[in-house]
């Protein structure tokens, strides 16, 4: 496909690690899109990520990696789309091969896929100890030997470099979301990293497409209330823009979901905090001036995106081990349902304590009355409903006490107010992550082709 | 008379760390101007008692007619330690929803 064409079609593939496979090839098929992006990678991923990458050297990128390529392959082959997506996370290379593995599986041999490294930088965070985190503005010190990755958010530049390959597919690591759509752009209309009324136009259009269907009906639907013919099969969007900035975006006509000025309008202001200023490795994003206009149906025109130039630092996301969640649910129901649910919350405390466990917070949820939006601001005024599940969760470094919490509830099976059952109870690892900031220039960042260009 | 913000415009959560951000997106112009002078600062972080420690900033964006509320402190420690079920509080935008303002 040519470089500098007046206008590109961008799609996008999946919207978060887990997300629906068959959206993205509707758009490979029969979409029309020059670029394909999968967006695969929420904060703590990569810390996780590298937890199994620790196992096996091979693993260590997002889960469905297989999957996804399998279903989209084909098409995008047949139709010249190129694939850019940061399921890499804690191993690009690796996520690369594993790619070449399966387009040789469906026959397609050889073929060649660009990997971005340098988001690592978790030694640069080691012999720079002084940092300060952003959350408390303390050293990031304290957190090193509890370390599990440190990862900057890259730019729509590496994006670019990698498309510049030649390569089909495009792989990263950590890349900011909004930057994996800037780089296609950059790529296919020919714009410079320094014209930032351009940057301005796709790292917003970037922005409101990186959660895929939350812009075309997901996140959205309210029966009665804000409805779509059919909830069943959103349509993924894709943003045709042209060369000098005009930004239109769109979703097949016949698909499912809906796209319009009200779901563009919740999407712009997803995740978003001043409005005047979104930051991105890119530029900083000012969206008080946009404006969503039907087009047509499945189309809305989008203007006023303005930027001022990219600040002269990364944010780096620190992932770091951060003890145990142990938690543990049963159901009551009926009669008196509530009263069985709050005594045994108390055996469940009071047992814990008998046995020396303390922690920093204990977590109570009747589910059906409390789990969301707790009981202090209406509960009282609120019926009891006729079922309630008990959730009780608590954090602690010790493994055994965390342990605990799930144990007590447990053995309300046999031990505990009438009628209780359906429980369940478990464990889990915690990854927790803070911010920092790091210079630009700390940063070196490389392309690497796997595969004969 | 009063009515729920339910009626008046429709809400999306975010989150960044231990942070929330709720949109609310007014359904026409009489709506707008409701929101815009009653659903202050102080109305929601009253609404959030219990959830959010705040502080709570409002963004106003005419040409949208949608009011950006950024409510720190309310996601029981950030995404990632929350001992909550919807650690991401993609459900608070309906505690927003719920508010009851005069019209």
């Amino acid at each position: 496909m040519p470089n500098n064409q007046s206008t590109i079609r961008v799609g996008t593939g999946a919207g978060f690690s887990d997300d629906r496979i068959d959206p993205a090839v509707d758009l490979a098929e029969r979409g029309q899109v020059d670029y394909l992006v999968f967006e695969c990678l929420a904060e703590r991923t990569i810390a996780r990520e590298n937890l199994a990458r620790l196992k096996d050297p091979e693993k260590g990128y997002t889960p469905y990696l297989a999957e996804r390529f399998q279903a989209v392959l084909p098409a995008c082959v047949k139709n010249n789309i190129r694939i850019v997506t940061n399921m890499g996370a804690a191993n690009p290379a690796g996520a690369a091969r594993a790619v070449r593995h399966e387009a040789s599986a469906l026959g397609f041999a050889d073929l060649p896929v660009a990997y971005v490294t340098g988001d690592d930088v978790a030694d640069i965070v080691r012999n720079n100890p002084q940092l300060p985190l952003m959350e408390d503005g303390s050293p990031v010190e304290a957190l090193i030997p509890r370390m599990a990755s440190a990862n900057v958010y890259l730019g729509a530049d590496v994006i670019h470099a990698g498309l510049a390959t030649g390569a089909p597919v495009v792989m990263t690591g950590r890349v900011a979301d909004p930057s994996l759509f800037v780089g296609c752009m950059m790529h296919g209309l020919g714009w410079r990293y320094d014209d930032y009324a351009k940057l301005a136009v796709g790292t917003l259009a970037g922005h409101m497409m990186e959660c895929a269907a939350q812009l075309t009906g997901g996140c959205f639907i309210d029966p009665g209330k804000k409805d779509c013919d059919d909830p069943i099969t959103p349509g993924f969007p894709f943003a045709d823009i042209t060369a000098d900035g005009a930004l239109t975006l769109g979703k097949l006509d016949d698909s499912g979901g809906r796209l319009d000025v009200q779901t563009c309008t919740e999407q712009v202001l997803y995740e978003m905090h001043n409005p005047t200023s979104y930051i991105t490795p890119d530029c900083v994003l000012d969206i008080t001036d946009v404006a969503f206009k039907q087009a047509a149906k499945c189309r809305v025109q989008v203007t006023g995106a303005k930027a001022r130039p990219r600040t002269p630092t990364y944010k780096v996301v620190v992932g770091y081990h951060d003890g145990y969640i142990g938690e543990g649910e049963v159901g009551y129901a009926g009669p008196n349902a509530l009263a069985r649910a709050q005594l045994a919350e108390k055996i469940v405390r009071e047992r814990l304590k008998k046995r020396g466990f303390t922690y920093p917070e204990i977590r109570v949820d009747y589910i059906g009355m409390s789990a969301l939006h707790g009981m202090n601001t209406h509960g009282s005024g609120r019926p009891e409903p006729y079922e309630v599940r008990l959730r009780i969760a608590a954090r602690s470094h010790d493994r055994k006490a965390a342990l605990a919490v799930g144990f007590e509830v447990r053995t309300l099976h046999v031990n505990g107010p009438s009628g209780g059952g359906g429980g369940s109870n478990g464990i889990r690892e915690l990854l927790a992550v803070k911010s920092i900031l790091i210079p630009r220039e700390m940063v070196k960042t490389q392309v690497t082709v796997e595969g004969t260009l | 008379m009063s009515t729920k913000v339910y009626e008046l415009g429709h809400a999306r959560a975010g989150d960044k760390g231990n942070t929330s951000n709720i949109s609310v997106t007014a359904y026409d112009e009489r709506a707008w101007n409701i929101l815009r002078d009653q659903l202050t600062p102080e109305r929601v972080l009253h609404a959030f008692t219990g959830i959010a420690d705040g502080p709570v900033t409002r963004y106003e964006l005419p040409k949208l007619r949608a009011l950006n509320f950024v409510i720190e402190n309310a996601l029981g420690g950030g995404v990632t330690v929350s001992l909550a079920q919807d650690m991401h509080g993609k459900s608070l935008s309906f505690l927003m929803l719920d508010i009851e303002l005069k019209t």
